[in-house]
């Protein structure tokens, strides 16, 4: 990995921690929520990076584009419901950062002693050999989870409608 | 340090603060905000490893996993907008009708 190279990934992982460390400790929901796009968007850089291009693209449109849409949609709409800003402080903090600790240390811990094979030259998985894996080997998970989405749907539909609608 | 292994240490910080927002997050969406951010660091790993081994498995199925969290916030997000309508609050601290 050249210095310019290792100066860039470094840039995204700051991004994209400082991002989460945003969303968790933010006192506004809003920007909570911003923070998290902010992430997803650095992810979306990282997978670009690791030269999963289509990848990335979907990264920005269902995560950034969709997930966040929705996530405001539902801020302001409970902030209408309940009147009034929601409050986002945190609870239990002590407890919550002992958790976080033993898990990112065990895992840290776990991948620090690990020793990973040199990444020999391997070739670039494009969209078309994606397209070429869901149709062939994974059809039958992918058409699973087209029916999933479909009643993913339909049940946020009939669980968030009104009852006298 | 590979650019693999960097990666992994940086998808598993991510996971390890998605884990502090979930336990210390007291209305209903910053939870699933925590949620999206552990999921995102599972992909983070799947990237990760597909790119090691040069198959197109790992980023199928971090599609797929992409996917079910899209439909995993919709149902929660509808849910958390029923638990407003019905309580005036979506602090979970509140819904616990079922405590024994």
């Amino acid at each position: 990995m050249s210095a310019l190279e290792l100066l860039g990934l470094c840039l995204l992982a700051l991004v994209v921690l400082g991002g989460a460390l945003g969303t968790v400790l933010s006192k506004n929901l809003v920007h909570s929520v911003l923070w998290l796009a902010l992430v997803l968007v650095a992810t979306a850089g990282l997978y670009a990076r690791l030269t999963a291009g289509f990848l990335a693209g979907a990264q920005v449109l269902l995560y950034a584009g969709g997930v966040i849409t929705l996530a405001i949609f539902a801020v302001m709409l409970s902030a209408r419901l309940e009147g009034g800003p929601i409050p986002n402080d945190s609870a239990k903090r002590g407890r919550g950062l002992l958790a976080a600790l033993a898990v990112g240390g065990l895992f840290c811990g776990v991948l620090l002693q690990s020793d990973f094979p040199a990444q020999g030259e391997v070739a670039v998985v494009d969209a078309a050999e994606l397209g070429r894996s869901f149709l062939g080997e994974f059809v039958l998970p992918f058409e699973v989870l087209s029916v999933l989405l479909v009643a993913a749907m339909i049940g946020a539909i009939v669980i968030a409608r009104r009852e006298d609608a | 340090m590979s650019e693999i292994q960097f990666c992994l240490l940086l998808a598993a910080l991510l996971f390890a603060i998605g884990v502090f927002g979930l336990l210390t997050r007291r209305n209903a969406i910053g939870i699933l905000l925590s949620v999206e951010l552990m999921a995102n660091a599972v992909n983070i790993n799947l990237v990760a490893f597909s790119r090691l081994h040069g198959g197109a498995t790992g980023q199928v199925f971090a599609l797929f996993a992409i996917a079910l969290t899209v439909a995993e916030v919709a149902v929660g997000l509808a849910l958390v907008i029923l638990m407003a309508r019905q309580r005036r609050t979506i602090d979970v601290s509140e819904a616990r009708d079922l405590r024994g």
